[in-house]
């Protein structure tokens, strides 16, 4: 009976791992592909990535998206610190409902109405203060400043209830001041947990199509825009090999990232062991 | 100890105390004066503009505040937008199949996505890991990407259709791509890993030997599953449900690509009167006619993660 059940499970587990992947995998395939129309397939080539690289278009929206995914994953990683730290820190203070409030709200927010309303906060901006003139990488990056940092702030928040406090409380005891406490026992503690809220934060602002469309202006196409203006009229083999080249780039990474942060792991269990068996070497040599 | 040096160890004290403090206003001023300008103030703007009347003008839409011609401030609101959405029929389907196809969508999820979370938490720690890993990877890959894979798979001369025709199964193409079913299959694919993690969340907590030993005391496995393992998943459940139905319900890109011209859905609804039609008080009335649909699963979904912080 409980074999039964297990097959079940992973029957289902296999069904589900396969949907997931089979797309992923035939969009790859196709991006090989000779013939002008996707699913048909007309021999192995590289012509699409050629087609490919030959775009200026390409070039200029895959810079455009990096750019302001770096400084939107920098500004939201060191305003979602500064919030996860207040939520979790600061016990009791005035605001605090409406603070935690907006901070995860966004999480949850439909992508339109974030859009619809950013977009009609800086016209109303520009027609009263002047600012902004013009739409573009400003816009797009504030938008996403402001729905990331939500993200960052709920992984630092999760890292700082796991955290012990006691190790804080030990230094000021010591006699530490509140700033070297935070730069010597905070920050080192918090760095994982910024380091992943940098990485989210990069990839949501790279993958973001709906927000950015509301609050862009003309002639600022970030990557996804581009993608989605070509697709939106069919199958285009050269966005298969886009495609191939960004799912490839972010699997090495989250591979990558994923080998080195169980190392750590491994590493920090192996630490703990040793730490054991000397406390344990240390009790028996004293009281020899 | 003199009083003088008493007097400066107090100074020290309190200016110490007012340092810190500052610092702490520093630290939660900065994203809390970010989050008012960008995040509340923008929400009142669409509300002011949802009761405003459209215009062809630059805005486009009246001012709520005007000067009568005897000088007094006037307030002009107009709930014409919202009567609008509520008489025209269109509106209204529209809504009903948003959360109609969120809804379905939503337990679809939960029927492929509850055995295979179950799975990974039974499964040894280093297969475990691997597991993870592959649930979490399409999470990181472009949304928009895996949305246009379809495309190609479910379009009339797509890769199911010539399978198909090729094995002799068909003779004529299915129309797929563009249809209700493209809509529920995006759905399910794209959101499939919210619901997922969350539920292995929920389980890896629980104590997996309680339904062994309700089977051990001779319970049927459907009867340990309702009894047991079902109330005991249940805050997985609603938080995976959650957060699959809430941006489902507003989703554009998926009908948009998937459905085409003839998918219903609110989301695609408000980016057209939009950007199309221009008309911004009835998108802005529809935003927050959206709002009302989403607010009570978005506070509860606030509700059971503040819970699950304290705890």
């Amino acid at each position: 009976m409980k074999k039964q059940r297990s097959t079940f499970m992973f029957s289902m587990l296999c069904f589900g791992l396969a949907f997931l992947y089979i797309p992923m995998v035939l969009l790859i395939v196709y991006s090989f592909n000779h013939s002008k129309i996707v699913p048909i397939w007309g021999g192995f080539s590289f012509r699409w990535y050629k087609v490919l690289f030959e775009s200026p278009e390409v070039w200029q929206a895959l810079l455009l998206s990096l750019k302001i995914a770096v400084v939107n994953a920098t500004f939201a990683t060191l305003m979602g610190t500064l919030a996860g730290l207040a939520l979790v820190r600061f016990g009791r203070f005035r605001g605090r409902t409406l603070f935690s409030g907006m901070i995860s709200a966004p999480l949850v927010m439909p992508e339109v109405i974030t859009g619809l309303s950013l977009l009609l906060l800086f016209i109303t901006l520009s027609q009263f203060i002047g600012w902004p003139s013009e739409r573009g990488f400003t816009t797009i990056t504030i938008a996403h400043i402001t729905f990331s940092m939500a993200y960052v702030a709920v992984i630092i928040q999760s890292r700082l209830t796991g955290m012990d406090e006691s190790l804080e409380e030990a230094a000021q005891d010591l006699g530490a001041k509140p700033l070297r406490v935070l730069t010597d026992i905070t920050l080192p503690i918090l760095a994982p947990g910024m380091l992943a809220g940098w990485l989210l934060a990069f990839t949501l602002s790279l993958d973001d199509l709906v927000i950015a469309s509301f609050v862009t202006g003309p002639g600022s196409n970030t990557l996804p825009i581009l993608i989605y203006s070509r697709i939106r009229l069919g199958l285009r083999p050269d966005i298969n090999a886009l495609a191939t080249i960004i799912i490839v780039t972010v699997a090495i990474g989250v591979i990558l990232a994923g080998y080195i942060m169980w190392r750590q792991e491994k590493q920090r269990q192996r630490d703990q062991q040793m730490a054991a068996a000397d406390k344990l070497d240390f009790d028996t040599e004293t009281t020899a | 100890m003199s009083e003088a040096s008493q007097i400066s160890n107090s100074l020290v004290k309190n200016l110490s105390y007012k340092l810190q403090s500052s610092w702490k206003t520093l630290v939660v001023g900065i994203p809390y004066i970010w989050l008012f300008i960008f995040f509340l103030v923008p929400f009142f703007i669409v509300l002011k503009i949802s009761f405003a009347e459209s215009l062809i003008a630059s805005p486009p839409f009246s001012s709520l505040f005007q000067w009568a011609e005897d000088g007094a401030l006037q307030i002009r609101v107009l709930f014409d937008n919202f009567a609008y959405l509520w008489e025209d029929e269109l509106y209204i389907t529209t809504y009903i199949n948003s959360v109609k196809v969120a809804f379905i969508s939503t337990l679809i999820c939960l029927i492929i996505g509850y055995p295979m979370a179950y799975a990974i938490v039974r499964s040894s720690p280093t297969k475990k890991n691997i597991l993870l890993m592959l649930i979490i990877l399409p999470f990181w890959t472009s949304f928009l990407l895996r949305v246009y894979a379809w495309m190609g798979l479910l379009a009339d001369q797509g890769t199911i259709n010539n399978l198909l025709i090729w094995l002799g199964i068909i003779d004529q193409p299915i129309r797929m791509l563009y249809t209700q079913f493209a809509v529920y299959l995006g759905i399910v694919y794209s959101y499939l890993p919210f619901m997922i993690l969350p539920l292995y969340a929920n389980m890896e907590k629980l104590d997996i030997t309680l339904h062994e030993a309700a089977a051990d005391l001779g319970a049927k496995p459907i009867t340990t599953f309702l009894t047991v393992t079902l109330p005991m998943t249940m805050p997985g459940i609603i938080a995976g449900s959650l957060l699959v139905f809430i941006p489902a319900t507003g989703e554009y890109v998926i009908p948009d690509l998937l459905g085409g011209g003839n998918s219903l859905m609110i989301g695609k609804v408000l980016y057209n009167e939009f950007n199309n039609n221009h008309d911004w008080p009835v998108a802005s009335a529809v935003a927050i006619a959206l709002l009302i649909v989403l607010v009570a699963p978005m506070m509860l979904y606030q509700h059971i993660q503040s819970k699950e912080s304290e705890s």
